[in-house]
C-alpha cells in the first residue's frame, strides 16, 4: 500500500507544471474564501464591540433595537422595574451614543460615548494610565487607546475638549477587547454626566444591564421583562442578533456568501480541470497498470490520494497566505477588522474537501472505464 | 516431453453491434509449451491482439477457454485474475507505456510494488533486472531520455522483474530498426527464455521469424497454420 502511494505521489509531484497549477487553483480559492469570511467575521465582531467590551450578562432594551449602535432610549422606570424582578441581583443603566467634540485646536470630531452606571461602573475598561475613580472627577472622561485615538490629537491625561458647551477633560487612558466598526474614537464617562452633557429627548437609558442571581433565573427575568413590553437578551444572544442583522438584513452577508461561492467555483473548476487533464495524460499508464495486475481498488486509492494530497497542501498554503496577509494588514492598520475563526477555516476545509472529492470522482470514473485491452491495441 | 504452458480452446470474440458486428476471433485453438518462443503472425486486423488479450486475461472471450499451467483463467474472479496476471504473466506493450514521470528503475519496480514489496527492496531488485538488460547506468533517468531500443529493454525488464512464467510481447520490434529488433529477440532467446517460461510474440516482422520455435498464422480471425520450427532444426 505504501508503495503505490509513493508512486502516486511521484506521478503527481514530478509533473511540476500541473502540480503547480493545481496548487495555485486551490490555494487561491482557499485564500479568497478564508479572507472573505474572515473580513466578515471581523466586521461582525466590531459591530458587537460594545456588547463584548461592556460584558454584562443580560441586556434589556427596546424590542426594535437591531444593532448595539442604534439604541432606542427607554424611560427611567424600566431600570427600577427590572431591579425589582425576582432573581435580579442588580440592574444598572448604560448610556450609549455619539457626540461631536470640539478639540483644543478648534477642530470637530465625532466620538462614541459610553456612560457607565455611577455607583457600580459596570463594564469599565482596563486602565492603562490614570485611576478609574478619576472618572468621577469634574468633567472626567476616559479615552480608549485604539487605532482611532489619534483623531483626538494625541490626547493625554489633562487634555481638554468641549462637548455641547461643556468642558471635558481626559482623566485616564484605557483599553478594551474589541474595536468598534465606525472609525470613531471612544470615550467613557459616568451615566449621569453622559445624559447631562448630551441632550436627548425625554428618555435617556440606552440599555439596562442586569446581573442575574443565577443562570436558572435568566428565563424568568426574560419573561418578566417581556411583560413590561421590552426584551431581555443574554450577551451571546445579543451578539447573535447583531450578526443575524448584518448577515441577512444588510446585504453584506449575501455579498460575502456570493463571493465565497464564486471563489469556490473558480477553485473547483481550475483544480477539477487540471486534475482531469492530469488523469487523461496518464490514462494509458493506468491502463497498463491494470493489465499488469493492479486492482481497481488500488487505482482508486492512488487517485484519491493524489487529489487529497493536492487539496490539503493547497488548503495549508491558502490558510497560511491568508494569515500572513491579515497579519501584514494588521501591522499597518491596527483596527483592521478581520478575524480567522475556526468556523471560517471549517467552511473553507469543507469546500476543499468537495473539490478533492469532485476531482477524485471524475478521475476515478475515467480510470475505471479504461480497458487494458485498449491499451494493448495502442 | 515439454509441459503445456498455454492451452486455448475454441476462443470466440465478437465486437460491435448490428451491421458493424465483427467476428474478430473465430474458434481459435492452440497450445504453447514452456521453453518455447511462440509467434502469432497474420495481416493487420486478423485478430492477433484480440487473441493475445484473451489468453493473457485482459479481454473476456465470448466463448471458449484458456488454461495456463492448469489454471482455467476465465473461471477466476476479477481480483483473482488481476493477481494471476501480476504473478504469472509479464507484458511488453507495443508502445511500452512507461511512466515518463518516474525514473527508469522505478518503472521497472512497479510490478514488485504492486505485489506489496518494500520500496527499497523493490528498487534494488529492479536495478538487478536493469543490469540484466544492460541499462543499469540509465536507472535514474526518465524513460523518455532513452532510445527506442533502450525503452524496449526497460519494458522487458519490467515484464520479467516479477519472474512470470508467461511473457507476452505485442509487436516488440515494430518501432525498432532491423538490427535492434534482432538484438532484442536474440537477447530474449538467450537470456529470458528458459524451460520454465513461455514467450508469446505477436509480430508482423518477418526479419525476426528465425527466433521462433512455433509460428501460428491467423487470417480473418481464424488460425490457419501452426508451424513447428524447432522440430525442423
Ligand atoms: N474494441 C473493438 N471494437 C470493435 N472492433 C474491434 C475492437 N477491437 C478490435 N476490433 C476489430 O477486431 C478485428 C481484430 O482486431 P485486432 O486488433 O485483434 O487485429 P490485429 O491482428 O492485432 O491487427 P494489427 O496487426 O493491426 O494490430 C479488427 O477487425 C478490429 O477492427
Ligand atoms: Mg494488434
Amino acid at each position: 500500500m505504501k508503495g503505490i502511494l509513493k508512486i502516486a505521489f511521484k506521478l503527481l509531484v514530478n509533473d511540476k507544471g500541473k502540480f503547480a497549477a493545481l496548487l495555485m487553483g486551490i490555494t487561491f480559492a482557499v485564500f479568497l474564501m478564508v479572507m472573505m469570511t474572515s473580513i466578515f467575521s471581523g466586521v461582525l465582531r466590531s459591530a458587537s464591540s460594545v456588547v463584548i467590551n461592556i460584558g454584562a450578562k443580560i441586556w434589556v432594551m427596546d424590542p426594535a433595537v437591531t444593532t448595539v449602535a442604534n439604541s432606542i432610549p427607554m424611560p427611567d422606570f424600566v431600570q427600577h422595574a427590572v431591579r425589582s424582578i425576582n432573581g435580579v441581583k442588580f440592574a444598572v443603566p448604560l448610556y450609549s451614543g455619539s457626540a461631536t467634540l470640539r478639540l483644543a485646536n478648534g477642530a470637530y470630531q465625532s466620538v462614541s460615548i459610553l456612560g457607565l452606571d455611577d455607583t457600580s461602573l459596570l463594564g469599565r475598561p482596563e486602565l492603562l494610565e490614570g485611576n478609574i475613580t478619576d472618572i468621577f472627577a469634574e468633567n472626567g472622561f476616559l479615552v480608549i487607546k485604539d487605532s482611532e485615538i489619534n483623531k483626538l490629537n494625541n490626547p493625554h491625561i489633562g487634555t481638554t475638549f468641549e462637548l455641547n458647551e461643556h468642558r471635558g477633560v481626559i482623566v485616564g487612558i484605557a483599553k478594551v477587547a474589541a474595536n468598534g466598526l465606525f472609525g470613531m474614537p471612544t470615550l467613557y464617562t459616568t451615566y449621569n454626566r453622559a445624559i447631562q452633557y448630551i441632550p436627548s429627548a425625554r428618555f435617556t437609558t440606552s440599555y439596562v444591564l442586569v446581573e442575574p442571581k443565577s443562570v436558572e433565573l435568566v428565563q424568568h427575568i426574560k419573561d418578566e421583562v417581556k411583560k413590561m413590553g421590552y426584551v431581555a437578551v443574554t450577551n451571546e444572544e445579543f451578539r447573535e442578533n447583531i450578526s443575524t442583522y448584518y448577515k441577512y438584513k444588510t446585504g453584506l452577508g449575501t455579498n460575502i456568501l456570493i463571493m465565497t461561492l464564486i471563489s469556490f467555483i473558480v477553485g473547483l473548476s481550475i483544480s477539477g480541470q487540471t486534475f482531469y487533464t492530469f488523469i487523461l495524460e496518464n490514462l494509458d499508464k493506468f491502463g497498463a497498470l491494470k493489465a499488469i495486475g493492479a486492482k481497481s481498488r488500488e487505482l482508486i486509492i492512488m487517485i484519491v490520494f493524489q487529489a487529497g494530497f493536492t487539496a490539503l497542501t493547497g488548503y495549508g498554503l491558502g490558510v497560511g497566505l491568508c494569515t500572513l496577509m491579515i497579519g501584514l494588514a494588521k501591522m499597518r492598520l491596527p483596527n483592521y477588522a478581520s478575524v480567522v475563526t475556526f468556523g471560517n477555516l471549517g467552511i473553507a476545509f469543507m469546500m476543499v474537501l468537495i473539490i478533492a472529492i469532485f476531482s477524485s470522482l471524475i478521475g476515478v470514473r475515467k480510470v475505471l472505464k479504461i480497458e487494458p485491452f485498449d491499451v494493448f491495441r495502442g | 516431453m515439454a509441459k503445456t504452458a498455454i492451452s486455448a480452446h475454441q476462443l470466440v470474440k465478437w465486437f460491435g453491434e448490428g451491421d458493424a458486428r465483427t467476428n474478430a476471433v473465430k474458434a481459435a485453438s492452440f497450445e504453447a509449451n514452456f521453453g518455447e518462443i511462440f509467434y502469432l503472425v497474420g495481416p493487420s486486423g486478423s485478430g492477433k491482439t484480440t487473441l493475445l488479450s484473451m489468453i493473457s486475461g485482459i479481454l473476456k472471450p465470448d466463448s471458449g477457454s484458456v488454461t495456463i499451467d492448469s489454471t482455467a483463467i476465465w473461471t477466476l474472479s476479477k481480483d483473482e485474475l488481476a493477481d494471476f496476471r501480476l504473478n504469472r504473466i509479464g507484458f511488453v506493450f507495443q508502445d511500452y507505456h512507461l511512466f515518463p514521470r518516474l525514473t527508469t528503475v522505478e518503472n521497472v519496480a512497479i510490478p514488485l510494488i504492486l505485489k506489496q514489496r518494500d520500496w527499497d527492496e523493490a528498487i534494488q531488485e529492479a536495478l538487478r533486472y536493469l543490469e540484466i538488460v544492460g541499462l543499469k547506468d540509465r536507472a535514474q533517468l526518465p524513460p523518455f531520455k532513452l532510445s527506442g531500443g533502450e525503452q524496449q529493454r526497460v519494458a522487458i525488464a519490467r515484464a520479467i522483474v516479477s519472474q512470470p512464467d508467461i511473457l507476452i510481447f505485442d509487436e516488440p520490434t515494430a518501432s525498432l530498426d532491423g538490427d535492434t529488433g534482432k538484438k532484442i529477440m536474440s537477447f530474449i532467446k538467450d537470456e529470458i527464455l528458459n524451460e520454465n517460461r513461455c514467450v508469446l510474440v505477436v509480430t508482423h516482422d518477418s526479419r525476426i521469424f528465425e527466433y521462433a520455435d512455433k509460428i501460428m498464422k491467423m487470417e480473418d480471425g481464424a488460425v490457419t497454420t501452426i508451424e513447428n520450427k524447432s522440430e525442423v532444426k
